[in-house]
């Protein structure tokens, strides 16, 4: 990052903590939910970020999330309804998020389909078949996941309610965060998944195995899509509902790609993004301003498209040069 | 019909019958049976003269937003947007098909259908400007512009334009006036005619003008267009304006010739649907109208299926993602055809993901 890059970010830090610290002090309660509202509308967006990030910083592009995210949200449903376990449920979540990213590497890898058109494959397939064999008689059987207060880190103010008092499946998304971080741009692998993604001859010269690595790589991305599916339907609703990911595994990929596929950068977008959400819930419940709730709606999406254009316009975004090609062996 | 044409057609044809059996499978696991799904299947969508109405009638928007998806592709853009290019253009096309009295149809009928094209270039046409200015990319915009369309139509049709009449609780235009609307000649309604001829208008625009040329030149190789002359930037721009037109005139043809109104909500998902077709006919534009046709007679005659086999109208889905499947993996289809790989088989899209 250059210094002049790390100044603004310090100054957009120190800015956000000022703000909210005087909000907070003007009203506790409502700043409070708002700010509570933006953690909680991060974390599917980010769990889909993080899945998007690893197989792009490898040269895979994933426009199938939102499939993944629906189907592992009707599997944790599923599993969880029968056994009665929400642990069960969020591994049957995560085991089927693994299984859609093996599919998605057997074809774009494997098959060499484009790659787009397998993420479009599994979009289809998983509304297809999530509604084919949909059971509108099922539910949960067991409450969704509930807030774990974290010892005397919740009892601080503000913080403690945003930061320290969630369900578990948040909190492990933050532990993911940084997992990532360190795997993606300390290890031995994360430097070999940015070769492969930015050049795929050189790193095959130098001995790795590019279509291996990419294989292993979109199917692994895939857990973390297959998390955020538990997330939907085990902590964030409480069941499963045709169509329930709603477009969010495209928000996904804007949040990631907004986040200059880095993960803490990810996580800033979603905030971002989940602080609009939350704001806009916030006006809609104690009409705020007397504008129709229709308009207050586009406030996220409208606020993203300026967001996108801006930061285009500084010219901080660059895609891994080997990103959607195919890898022939020379 | 030459090798190559039968080639072409061999692999599609394969995939739609390995989608079918696969279906089947499908069907079977359900306790119900393929033979009465399928035969009803076509029935509803071929039987009589309504059933082929409403085949000819659910291919129609398909078509368009397969062009909208199609067309994009030539210039190597991917256009998510074809949900909100098409609401746009429905409550447009709506609003001055009811707003506006006494004109004579010829007059009457075009203005609405210019009105909701207009509406889907400038929708379109923000996420190519946008592209082309500031390199923001068109998939994020496009899907942030969905939602905004979603909420601006929803507001539209609740507001200024709600039809008042009776007791009506719903966000709807009122009835579109009779000079309006598209007539329907015979089993065959004109809003069909319309896609088909602009299906092969846009043919012959990308592949027989100059400024097809170019849009191609752009979608190839960016930075060669750049230096052969060509302005990328207001390619890029018009290619979005023009995609955001074509599924635009999918939503007004909805408007007008099939709902008779806009109603919030009743087109969700439509839009999606072009990047299927799109992706089925692989990126050609006449290849399009047989890819719609196909989708839409199983959207017509799912509701026979659900009615007389008893299974659920989704399986329509699963045979779709299925069928994209085996024409996007030809490997495996030329596998079982014994068929040895041709030149252009595969189709690459994702390439044009990562140079923006």
């Amino acid at each position: 990052m250059k210094a002049r890059q790390r100044q603004l970010l310090w100054i957009a830090v120190v800015l956000i903590v000022v703000l909210a610290c005087s909000f907070y002090s003007a009203n506790g309660p409502q700043t409070t939910a708002v700010l509570a509202g933006t953690v909680r509308a991060a974390t599917l967006l980010t769990l889909g970020a993080l899945c998007g990030m690893i197989g792009e910083r490898s040269g895979v592009v994933n426009i199938g999330i939102e499939g993944q995210f629906l189907m592992s949200a009707f599997f944790a449903f599923t599993v969880t309804s029968i056994t009665g376990s929400l642990f069960m449920g969020a591994m049957a979540g995560i085991a089927t998020g693994l299984t859609m990213g093996w599919m998605l590497a057997a074809m774009a890898v494997g098959l060499k389909v484009d790659q787009i058109i397998a993420g479009t494959v599994l979009n289809i397939g998983a509304l297809g078949l999530t509604s084919f064999f949909y059971d509108g008689s099922r539910s949960l059987g067991v409450g969704k996941y509930t807030n774990i207060d974290l010892g005397s880190l919740a009892d601080l103010p503000l913080v403690g309610t945003v930061f320290f008092s969630r369900p578990p499946i948040t909190y492990l998304t933050m532990v993911l965060l940084v997992v990532v971080h360190v795997a993606l741009f300390r290890s031995v692998w994360g430097m070999r998944t940015r070769a492969i993604g930015e050049h795929p001859g050189a790193a095959d010269t130098v001995g790795i195995d590019v279509l291996r690595l990419r294989y292993i790589n979109v199917t692994l991305a895939g857990g973390f899509a297959g998390l955020g599916g538990s997330y939907l339907a085990l902590e964030a609703v409480g069941t499963f509902s045709r169509g329930m990911s709603g477009g969010r595994g495209f928000l996904a990929l804007a949040v990631m790609i907004f986040g200059r596929r880095s993960p803490f950068g990810a996580y800033a977008a979603a905030l971002f993004f989940g602080f609009t959400t939350a704001l806009q819930n916030h006006f809609q419940l104690n009409s705020v301003f007397d504008i129709p709730p229709q308009f207050v709606g586009m406030l996220p999406f409208v606020v993203t498209i300026i967001v996108v254009a801006l930061s285009g316009l500084m010219g901080s975004m660059r895609d891994p040069a080997a990103l959607g090609q195919t890898y022939e062996k020379g | 019909m030459s090798r190559s044409t039968l080639r072409s057609v061999a692999v599609p044809l394969a995939a739609v019958i390995l989608g079918l059996l696969i279906g089947a499978l499908l069907i079977v696991s359900q306790g119900a049976s393929p033979v009465t799904a399928y035969s009803s299947l076509i029935q509803g969508g071929l039987g009589d003269g309504d059933a082929l109405l409403r085949t000819l009638q659910k291919a129609t928007p398909l078509i368009f937003g397969g062009l909208a998806v199609a067309f994009a592709f030539k210039a190597g853009l991917f256009n998510i947007g074809g949900q909100g290019q098409l609401l746009v253009g429905a409550v447009f096309a709506a609003a001055v098909g009811f707003g506006v009295d006494g004109l004579p149809t010829f007059i009457h009928l075009p203005a609405a259908l210019i009105a909701g094209a207009l509406a889907g270039a400038i929708w379109g046409g923000i996420a190519g400007a946008l592209k082309a200015t500031t390199g923001a990319h068109e998939v994020i915009v496009t899907i942030m512009l969905n939602f905004v369309a979603g909420n601006l139509t929803d507001w539209l049709s609740a507001n200024p334009w709600k039809d008042n009449s009776g007791n009506n609780i719903v966000a709807r235009t009122p009835l579109v006036e009779d000079s309006a609307t598209i007539p329907t000649l015979g089993a065959v309604p004109v809003g069909f005619l319309l896609a088909v001829i602009t299906a092969i208008g846009c043919w012959m625009i990308l592949e027989r003008s100059t400024y097809g040329f170019e849009v191609r030149s752009v979608g190839q190789n960016r930075n060669a267009a750049h230096y052969a002359g060509i302005k990328v930037g207001w390619t890029m721009a018009s290619t979005m304006a023009v995609a955001g037109t074509l599924a635009a005139l999918g939503g007004a043809v909805e408007s007008l010739g099939v709902d008779g109104r806009f109603e919030a909500g009743v087109n969700v998902g439509l839009g999606f649907e072009g990047i299927t077709i799109a992706l089925l006919a692989r990126a050609n534009p006449l290849g399009v109208i047989p890819a719609a046709l196909l989708v839409g007679l199983m959207e017509a005659g799912a509701s026979r299926m659900q009615f007389k086999a008893g299974v659920a109208p989704e399986l329509i889905d699963v045979i779709q993602a299925l069928i994209l499947f085996f024409v996007a993996a030809p490997m495996i289809v030329r596998w079982l055809l014994r068929m040895r790989q041709g030149d252009s088989e595969q189709l690459r899209l994702g390439a044009g993901w990562g140079n923006s």
